[in-house]
């Protein structure tokens, strides 16, 4: 149990999708003008993840990585699919990111229009992909810590997220300089973000 | 007085509409308003008038800043009389030679970041105001007092310009200038900004054998709570530090000044007080049964260490990059103190974790403020319904 809370704090904190890594900006730049949206998408991160990585890694001990198929007859014990991880967890993904958007369709229209096209661009958000490939790279021993490990990493998008759309919602009146407004400043505060985050580098779990 | 008073009326025609030096009005306006009180009235609309203005606020932190100032100068030389060996340094000599040290320092602060302020004033349009002349004290207090002058330069450009204003000057930072710069040097130049070697002003010479310069904060992960100085030498602050942040009393003379006249937060400073003992109290519930030496040390031990005290009354209560609202005050005060524990005990990275704290939290205080006036709007909302 203690294994899982510390692999949960360390992917929020110290292994930050965004901080650490820069993954999944495209939505992260793009979808953080308001708090409200920002938690929407936070949120439906959080639960791609949350399945995505499971089940990958389901797929990738039992069907993908070398001698993985064993199971199924002794013939397939030297089997190395790991070829297709790429395909195969784009897969697993763009399927549970259809499923997440008829949900939220259907659960919040609104909320709906207000993501718009990057709802299903979670399909191609770097940070999930990351996060399967992360799994597969640090080779967790259960399920329970490959999903302790999505959802922390989609906990500490959700955190990056929602916390650059409060500061853009706050400097909305601010004197930018022009050329700098919008994305601009926006990379400079993930910059600035980027060196508050850095407390947390360095702590061993 | 009467003698700039005419220097500048007689300079005015050259800067106002038309003149030749039309473009360096904000130059010119920076130092009237600095020298006098104009009687610019406003334009359009209403407008409060109360004697409390930017220029008065920031005043008031400086003269707060004085007595940390002179005791960090005072302290500077103390250290570095030691180091070479003299066991009953001059009080005077002190004084002197480490004035020597940071007077520079804070010339080169001014100089470098009031430049680029007159610089983006001059081509923005909008006039110089006092912002940075907290600032620019604030960061040579916060840096070793051998750091080289080139290096501060750095960072005063990197905080002025980066950290302030590309957001538009005072007021709308996002981060606390003066942390912007010192993390800058800490991630940039981690040789000169931690470590043993760096506390203690040599000037040069050599220190005397067995001499250790670490910190407190670098002697508490080593050897726990027996390792350090005890309680009343940390709250005095006669040991090895930044400049400015090693003595409880003289920060709390200023903290003081700020709490009388109303600028600093009691709120923040209050609620970093407290999270920053209980965290002192969890770690010291836990220190049994870690082999971590650093958890036992006691909690008001924690808070009288260090750059906490100089942090929760100077750094976390700017008012810019704190939260705005009152509940948000508090939450942020607190998980500033929590986190400032936290790090400094947890991450063997950094021996003090007040700057990174802060830091965090100025990053996290606009989504506080957020939550806290959205709650208000729900509890309104729900108010009106049930009437």
């Amino acid at each position: 149990m203690e294994d899982l809370v510390n692999i949960f704090v360390k992917s929020v904190f110290i292994d930050n999708m965004i901080f650490a890594y820069f993954l999944g900006m495209c939505s992260y730049l793009a979808v953080s003008k308001t708090v409200k949206t920002a938690v929407g998408l936070g949120a439906a991160v959080i639960f791609v993840l949350g399945i995505t990585v499971p089940i990958n890694y389901l797929l990738e001990n039992y069907v993908l990585k070398a001698g993985a198929l064993a199971w199924l007859s002794d013939d397939l014990a030297d089997v190395d699919l790991s070829f297709l991880s790429f395909i195969m967890f784009i897969a697993v993904i763009a399927s549970m990111v259809q499923l997440v958007e008829m949900i939220v369709e259907k659960v919040s229209p609104a909320l709906y229009s207000a993501l718009g096209i990057f709802l299903p661009l979670i399909a191609v958000n770097c940070s999930i992909l990351g996060g399967a490939l992360f799994m597969q790279e640090r080779q967790y021993s259960t399920i329970a810590e490959a999903t302790a490990f999505g959802l922390g990493s989609g906990v500490g998008w959700l955190l990056a997220i929602v916390a650059i759309a409060a500061i853009r919602e706050k400097i909305r009146y601010s004197n930018v300089p022009a050329p700098l407004r919008g994305l601009g400043i926006t990379f400079i505060i993930t910059g600035l973000m980027g060196i508050a985050f850095m407390s947390f580098m360095g702590i061993q779990l | 007085m009467k003698l700039f008073k005419n220097i500048l009326n007689s300079v005015k025609p050259h800067f106002e509409k038309g003149g030749k030096l039309e473009k360096l009005y904000p130059a010119y306006d920076a130092f009237e308003t600095f020298l006098f009180v104009p009687d610019h009235t406003s334009h359009t609309g209403a407008h409060m008038r109360d004697a409390i203005d930017l220029k008065r606020t920031m005043f008031t932190v400086v003269l707060a800043l004085i007595p940390a100032l002179i005791f960090g100068m005072w302290n500077t030389g103390y250290q570095h009389f030691l180091a070479l060996g003299i066991t009953e340094p001059d009080c005077v000599e002190s004084l002197i030679y480490g004035a020597t040290k940071i007077l520079p320092m804070i010339i080169v602060s001014y100089g470098v970041g009031l430049g680029i302020e007159f610089a983006f004033a001059i081509s923005r349009g909008h006039s110089v105001n006092e912002g940075y002349l907290v600032t620019g004290l604030l960061i040579p207090m916060i840096m070793p007092a051998d750091l080289p002058l080139w290096m501060l330069a750095v960072a005063v450009v990197f905080a002025v310009v980066i950290g302030k204003e590309v957001f538009g000057g005072t007021g709308m930072n996002i981060l606390n200038p003066a942390l912007t710069a010192r993390a800058f040097l800490f991630f940039a130049y981690p040789t000169m900004m931690s470590g043993d070697k760096v506390w203690i002003s040599l000037g040069g010479e050599q220190a005397v054998d067995g001499f250790s310069g670490a910190t407190p904060l670098a002697n508490a992960i080593e050897g726990g709570v027996n390792a350090i100085p005890s309680i009343m030498e940390s709250f005095i602050g006669i040991i090895p530090g930044s400049i400015a942040e090693t003595s409880g009393v003289a920060i709390l003379i200023g903290a003081a000044l700020l709490l009388i006249s109303g600028i600093a937060s009691w709120r923040v400073m209050i609620g970093m007080l407290l999270g920053g003992y209980a965290m002192g109290l969890i770690f010291n519930g836990f220190a049994d049964s870690a082999d971590n030496l650093y958890m036992a040390v006691p909690a008001i031990h924690q808070i009288v260490m260090g750059g906490f005290l100089f942090g929760m009354v100077f750094m976390a209560t700017d008012p810019v990059s704190a939260a705005q609202t009152n509940k948000g005050k508090w939450i942020y005060g607190f998980l500033t103190g929590l986190l400032a524990i936290l790090i400094r005990v947890v991450n063997p990275a950094y021996p003090e974790g007040v700057m990174m704290a802060i830091l965090f939290m100025n990053v996290m205080a606009p989504l506080v403020d957020h939550y806290v006036v959205s709650a208000n709007i729900n509890r309104r909302m729900k108010r009106v319904k049930t009437a």
